[in-house]
């Protein structure tokens, strides 16, 4: 790969995604440049996760096209897009380890599968990238069931890690965690960053992280409360933008506002409330 | 069901969109197979993938399967006997017991037993790694999940299954043997001689290569409900319970298939024979 620092690594052009008749995607465009760390933020269900996995082909969109390097991903036969795959690193929600597979063999398992490294070094890369997230040697002959949620995330860290990856996918690190490990997630995120050239998508709706993390945000928004002819992507910017938004739907977000919802709940409420003191015609 | 739900439209709405349904399942599951076997022919899994599968599948189904096949041999015995004593056959319970647990009841029974040990758990299995992200994970980590996944069970499905077959035959005809010996007086020399003289190498070929077919559709339809489960503790259960339900489905169809070929295969390779199935 030739590009320089500030090159587009991947484009999103116009991409929808539906799940039958439900539609999560909607013309969505952005790009991600060498050496940022690009935060998706949004609420629930506005379809952050799924642009995670389109970005890595790990599901074709409905329309639209995704560009590695301005290559479209779907258009490479799927040994060499497998092959492209493994530039990337992915931190699932739930850390998805293998249940199967002892901490050792999961963070191993790339290694094992993509080269023909000698077992020596391949527990040297294991060991180093457990260190480096803040996991002992010992724990790699638990088995994930037998891991605390944050300990999940640093192995997932850890596997993520293990090939060396250019880029970095991050889907909710810090979800379901405490505090504490909230910081130390976020922490890790900013080392792994400090440590080797890599660029970061993250996805979150914790404002710490974005505090921490990241230098541009992009901000999507459920199609479900969208006009027709509105875009998706309410927000695109550099973290300071995101916080000085005047933009009501941003900053309402950030601030962790419900706004118009509560009107919209307020209004249902009383609908049901009426409906329900309303005699039924049968 | 409602007047509306009754209307023309409804019913033949209902009947075709069950069809498509349908349709669409059995292509989707044409194409998985395809998919999955393909590997079979260019990259086979490491022995460190292959060998746990087949421990899990094979040599942990063998107690569930000697005790199916032990019982199935007596019940036959016990079944048979008094239809038998009435034309003073009894002396021939042997052949009808090998004749019947080798060509038929033998591959059936154990492989319904097997979908439900093996596939049901298969399916859960795949089911709950498809809902907890693990098959993302592992084409993120360059792994393909057919190959990882699919071909070592199917594997260990297509040998084994067969080989846990023959041991179920086995031990049926023992237990026939043990129950008309020892409890309804049967002389072991007619019981041995009837069981060996009246059954075939072609019979016991027939059972053997339905086993195979058996075990391959077994990992097949299981790995594709896992792969397609849908989402929470509620997909992975009914991915579970599809599993066995089509396993069980197929395996008698396949039966019903099989047996009209091998009967017809028999008289093409021996025209002026008579078969003993």
């Amino acid at each position: 790969m030739t590009s320089s620092l500030g090159e587009v690594l991947i484009e999103f052009r116009a991409i929808s995604r539906s799940f039958g008749e439900q539609s999560v995607l909607r013309d969505v465009s952005f790009s991600v440049r060498r050496g940022e760390t690009l935060v998706l933020i949004g609420e629930s269900g506005c379809g952050k996760s799924v642009s995670l996995k389109l970005m890595m082909a790990l599901m074709e969109p409905t329309s639209g096209r995704i560009l590695w390097d301005g290559q479209d991903a779907w258009s490479l036969n799927e040994q060499e897009r497998n092959r492209q795959r493994l530039r990337f690193g992915y931190l699932f929600q739930g850390a998805a380890l293998f249940d199967s597979l002892n901490i050792f063999d999961n963070v191993a398992f790339g290694l094992r599968q993509n080269t023909d490294l000698p077992h020596s070094q391949i527990q040297d890369i294991v060991f180093e990238r457990l260190q480096e997230v803040g996991l002992r040697k010992n724990v790699c002959r638990q088995k994930p069931a037998e891991l605390s949620g944050g300990m999940k995330k640093r192995v997932g860290l850890a596997r993520a890690l293990a090939m060396s990856p250019d880029i970095m996918f991050y889907d909710e690190p810090t979800t379901g965690l405490d505090p504490i490990m909230t910081d130390v997630i976020n922490e890790l995120i900013v080392q792994t960053r400090v440590r080797r050239p890599v660029t970061s998508v993250v996805v979150t709706h914790e404002m710490r992280t974005v505090e921490k993390v990241a230098d541009n945000v992009i901000m999507l928004y459920p199609l479900a409360r969208l006009e027709p002819d509105e875009s998706q992507v309410v927000f695109s910017g550099t973290r300071a933008e995101a916080f000085q938004s005047n933009n009501p739907r941003v900053s309402q977000f950030i601030r962790g506002e419900a706004g118009d919802r509560m009107d919209e709940l307020s209004l249902q409420r009383k609908q049901t409330v009426r409906d329900s003191a309303t005699p039924s015609a049968a | 069901m409602t007047t509306e739900a009754l209307t023309k439209d409804g019913v033949i709405g209902a009947l075709g969109g069950t069809s498509l349904s349908a349709i669409d399942n059995i292509g989707n599951l044409g194409v998985f197979s395809i998919r999955s076997l393909r590997w079979l022919f260019s990259r086979w899994p490491r022995a460190s993938v292959l060998l746990p599968t087949f421990y899990q599948i094979g040599v942990q189904s063998l107690v569930v399967v000697l005790i199916t096949g032990g019982f199935i041999g007596m019940v036959l015995a016990v079944q048979t006997y008094a239809q038998f004593r009435s034309f003073h056959l009894e002396s021939r319970l042997g052949a009808v017991i090998t004749m019947t647990l080798v060509s038929e009841l033998g591959p059936v029974l154990a492989a319904t037993m097997l979908a439900g040990r093996v596939g049901s758990s298969m399916a859960a299995e795949l089911g709950t790694m498809r809902v907890t992200e693990q098959i993302d994970a592992l084409r993120a980590l360059g792994a393909n999940p057919l190959r990882y996944l699919v071909v070592p069970r199917f594997l260990a499905c297509f040998l084994l299954i067969p080989i846990l077959t023959v041991f179920a035959d086995a031990i049926g005809i023992l237990g026939g043997w043990l129950f008309c010996t020892q409890s309804l007086g049967l002389d072991s020399y007619d019981y041995w001689h009837h069981a060996l003289n009246y059954v075939g190498p072609y019979d016991i070929f027939t059972g053997f290569t339905k086993s195979i077919f058996f075990g391959g559709a077994i990992a097949l339809i299981s790995c594709h409900r896992g792969f397609h489960c849908g989402a929470g503790a509620e997909g992975v259960g009914r991915a579970a319970t599809e599993a066995f339900v089509w396993s069980f489905v197929v395996i008698l169809i396949l039966d019903f298939f099989l047996g009209v070929f091998f009967a017809n295969l028999y008289f093409v390779l021996w025209p002026n024979a008579v078969l003993s199935m």
